[in-house]
């Protein structure tokens, strides 16, 4: 068990001394696109797509980049334009909390199956 | 002429079909004597007459007769052969006839291998695969026919979706539904052995080769795929989370816990309902995953021609065989020996049900990202959008302890081990791969928090399986599978935090400098084909060491007329240089997309690796 | 007990899963923006076709009654279909059309209007397209019927005599 620990430890550890980058405008550009449906060639995002649109979607997000909007009022504005459907990463919302709730909760009702059906010692 | 017999070869079939129904049905009243020798006959015909009818339809794109609908609406003469041939499982009617093929000649060999086993649990099998067989050939034959006569007779066919004409695409359906159809001789056999009241090691032991067979199809199906979306979808990702690419995964997760779990059974005897309900779970995601993609109710890149009638016909099939799964399973639980004992938490048993955990985790959140926008539509109208960060955020996190087991787990004893002889140079190994990934973050200024613990743990795996190798405590399938695995998560983020990518419009004769390179716009020339345009580009890319050419085209088909690009990759063994152009409305320009890919050769090994591991272990021979 | 309990949770799982997914069959699967009856962003600045100067969209649109605002390009076939209705539009119904050039080149948008004739009262021009996304319009062409500075109706794709008849029928219904 102590063995155990020491790994915990070391794990942990090196994990705080571990600390983010920011991103430059390009990349905010390339992060923000990757996230958006392109919606005249669907199934491709924005940043895949050479679609008059997505062109265009990446000169605008650039511009509202530049105006000082950060990337959740960007992707409201686009949400009032164009609706839910054109982020590919849904918020949590009353109408998405299943989305990402039912997979946990089946994780952990998982979890609690196999505890009964082992036995400890 | 070729429509008739293909026709006709598929109503002789159903009678054969009808006619094994009743036969096999006799065994529930127990005259199981002598039906052998009719059900082996019936089989026969039937598989027979439904090979027949593929190959006229085969024969009848090779010869472009146009008077078949189908051919009209998916070939052309000026089609090469190759794709003739495949344009004939392309579409959507040839393809549910290939998979009635498989359907039939997987039952017969079935019945013909199984021979040692008790007679009434193969007459069971053969009675529950031909509740299925008679609804894809009712389905084939009253909605989705592919020999549908057309007159007057045109001269001329439309074309297959140019997109579709690559090789990796050409066998990649085949090769996918060989692993599907696997799995309703798995669903139809777990069924039988649950009536037979035989789950038990003998049952494990056969049925583990199905499982086996179908696990490396569809592995090796689901990677020509992505093969395929990488060289000719053009944008440089391979794999997209696109739904029709998720309704592959799903029963693959599945079907990975039941390869794991069948080897409990057979060797312990424990786990049996759990075997029954991932058999049965396996089979109905690969039906449902058909339904999902052949009835449109899905948003996709991948689009097929759809036809609502058809998704309602799948439906209600799906709905039949799902009831009558639970029905059996409910019925007959009683039946499944009362083993109560437990595995210990130390134990090779407990290591395998981890692996079912985290799988059946990672299947729930690919089938809720899939279908969720589907019920939120339908409950509440609203319309969203479910992505790759959606599963990227769920998926990566688990991922860390997932690596852990997967290190640890093999290396554990059946039955009880002890967890305090956990030996140093494991630590060793630990820390040494925490040292190696905090350099690798450290050096190339990754972002993203969580690719630290994912290279240690992907590290961890690949020393720990390397190690492996030289010890004798698991079969070698596994060793290799999972050190496939490793290289899998190693290669995926290295490629991941070094892609590199550049985008700009030039013009012939035209040079950007980018990183340490230089790429220049050589020359562009126009190519006639046979049934395409070309517009060929000659790409220079040079350092200060090398130079490599790059002649990516962007073609114009004819039939129907479409406009594809077509990417110029140069593939090592350390990277891959991808890069794609587009025509654009600005006189002389091109929009031009040069990627950096390292490592994707690996993507592409490991894969394999993983799947000779499953090769290996049907090969094996069990004592 | 427990067992009959199971049973009857996942039968009705599974007719739920059914019921779901043959409802979700009887819908379009292909995607079209919500027609949110929205108000138009009025507060964009754009330059005009012929003189150069700068034009706020607000300006144009009439306050009280119908403005239609319809984007375009000449290098866009079926905006070429299209022209004849707006014409017809603009002959009968005397409301004022907005043009707004969408990505193109100002020799080319001009020669599109000599030849075919002009309908609007000014053509804007959106030269990286980026005011349209602001409009919320997804390509060219597209046009919407606006009212106190209101979107009542908005076409994307080409206008054709149905939904000429319906513009028209919506404008003579508010006026009488």
């Amino acid at each position: 068990m102590k063995k155990i620990k020491l790994i915990f430890y070391i794990f942990s550890f090196t994990f705080i001394f571990f600390n983010n980058l920011n991103a430059d405008n390009s990349q905010q550009v390339e992060k923000i696109s990757k996230n958006l449906r392109c919606l005249i060639c669907q199934g491709q995002s924005v940043y895949d797509s050479q679609s008059d649109f997505a062109l265009s979607m990446k000169i605008l997000i650039d511009k509202k980049i530049n105006e000082g909007k950060n990337e959740k009022e960007i992707y409201a504005f686009l949400k009032n334009k164009y609706g839910e459907w054109i982020v590919y990463d849904p918020e949590i919302s009353q109408n998405t909390i299943l989305l990402w709730v039912i997979p946990l909760i089946l994780f952990i009702f998982g979890g609690i199956l196999i505890v009964k059906k082992v036995s400890i010692k | 002429m070729i429509n008739q017999i293909g026709n006709y070869s598929l109503f002789i079939a159903l009678f054969a079909s009808i006619f094994l129904l009743f036969q096999s049905s006799n065994v529930i009243r127990n005259k199981s004597k002598n039906l052998d020798g009719k059900i082996f006959s019936a089989l026969s015909v039937q598989s027979l007459m439904v090979l027949i009818s593929f190959f006229s339809l085969i024969f009848a794109f090779i010869v472009s007769d146009f008077s078949n609908e189908t051919v009209y609406n998916n070939s052309h003469t000026t089609k090469p052969l190759f794709y003739k041939i495949s344009g004939s499982w392309g579409n959507h009617e040839g393809s549910l006839l290939l998979w009635l093929l498989v359907l039939t000649i997987f039952l017969f060999i079935f019945f013909i291998s199984s021979k040692k086993l008790l007679n009434k649990y193969r007459i069971l099998t053969v009675l529950f695969q031909e509740l299925i067989i008679i609804g894809f050939l009712l389905f084939i034959l009253f909605t989705s026919n592919p020999f549908l006569h057309l007159f007057p007779i045109p001269k001329e066919g439309t074309g297959l979706n140019p997109i579709l004409q690559d090789p990796a695409l050409a066998i990649h359906p085949p090769i996918l539904y060989l692993g599907y159809v696997g799995t309703s001789i798995i669903f139809s056999s777990a069924l039988a052995a649950l009536v037979c009241g035989m789950v038990n090691k003998i049952w494990a032991k056969h049925i583990k080769k199905w499982v086996v067979i179908s696990w490396i199809f569809l592995t090796i199906g689901i990677l020509l795929g992505s093969i395929w979306a990488y060289y000719e979808l053009g944008w440089g990702g391979f794999w997209f989370w696109d739904p029709v690419e998720n309704v592959s995964l799903m029963p693959w997760f599945c079907l990975t816990a039941l390869f794991h779990t069948i080897i409990v059974l057979e060797k312990r005897n424990i786990y049996q309902s759990w075997t029954i309900i991932l058999s049965i779970a396996t089979f109905s995601l690969s039906m449902g995953g058909t339904f999902l993609v052949r009835s449109g109710i899905l948003n996709s890149i991948h689009t097929f021609a759809n036809d609502p009638s058809r998704g309602i016909f799948i439906l209600c099939f799906l709905l039949v065989l799902v009831l009558l799964a639970i029905f059996i399973f409910f019925i007959f639980q009683k039946k499944l020996s009362n083993n109560l004992t437990k595995p210990f938490l130390a134990s090779k048993e407990t290591a395998i049900i981890v692996n079912n955990w985290f799988m059946m985790f990672f299947l729930s959140v690919v089938l809720v990202g899939t279908v969720y926008p589907i019920f939120l539509e339908v409950i509440s109208g609203s319309k969203i959008s479910v992505g790759p960060p959606f599963y990227q955020k769920l998926i990566l996190p688990f991922l860390i302890p997932f690596l852990l087991f997967m290190a640890v787990g093999p290396k554990l004893k059946w039955i009880k081990d002890n967890l305090s002889k956990i030996k140093l140079n494991q630590i060793m190994l630990f820390i040494l791969s925490i040292a190696i990934s905090y350099f690798i973050v450290k050096f190339f200024r990754v972002s993203y928090l969580l690719i630290l613990p994912l290279f240690a743990l992907g590290f961890f795996l690949f020393f720990v399986t390397i190690k492996d190798f030289f010890s004798k405590n698991s079969t070698m399938s596994q060793k290799i599978s999972h050190f496939g695995f490793s290289l899998f998560i190693l290669s995926i983020l290295f490629n991941g935090i070094l892609a590199k990518e550049f985008s700009s419009n030039m013009k012939v004769g035209d040079e950007r400098k980018y990183l340490n390179k230089i790429i220049k716009f050589e020359n562009l020339k126009i190519v006639e084909k046979n049934n395409y345009k070309s517009l060929v580009a000659n790409f220079k890319i040079s350092d200060e060491k090398s130079s490599i050419n790059l002649s990516p085209e962007v073609r114009i088909y004819n039939q129907p007329r479409t406009l594809t690009s077509e990417a110029a990759i140069n593939s090592t063994i350390y990277s891959d240089n991808f890069l794609v152009f587009n025509v654009i409305k600005n006189d002389g320009y091109y929009n031009v997309r040069y990627q950096f890919k390292p490592l994707m050769m690996w993507i592409w090994f490991s894969i394999i690796l993983i799947s000779v591991g499953g090769i290996l272990s049907y090969l094996k021979k069990n004592e | 007990m427990n067992k009959n309990i199971k049973f009857i949770i996942i039968i009705l799982l599974s007719l739920f899963v059914f019921f779901v997914f043959y409802k979700g069959l009887e819908k379009p699967n292909n995607y079209l923006p919500e027609k949110n009856l929205n108000k138009i962003e009025t507060n964009l600045v754009f330059k005009n076709l012929n003189n150069k100067e700068e034009i706020l969209l607000g300006e144009l649109i009439n306050s009280n009654s119908f403005s239609i605002i319809n984007i375009w390009a000449s290098w866009c076939l079926p905006c070429r279909d299209e022209h004849v209705h707006l014409l017809k539009l603009k002959n009968i119904s005397e409301v004022d059309i907005i043009g707004i050039n969408y990505k193109d080149k100002k020799s080319n948008a001009k020669e599109f209007l000599s030849e075919l004739g002009n309908p609007y009262v000014e053509v804007l021009i959106d030269l990286d397209g980026t005011k349209s996304i602001e409009l919320g319009a997804i390509g060219v062409p597209e046009t919407y019927l606006i009212k106190n500075k209101i979107i009542l109706k908005k076409y994307i794709g080409p206008l054709d005599d149905m939904k000429l008849k319906e513009i028209i029928k919506i404008i003579k219904n508010e006026k009488n």
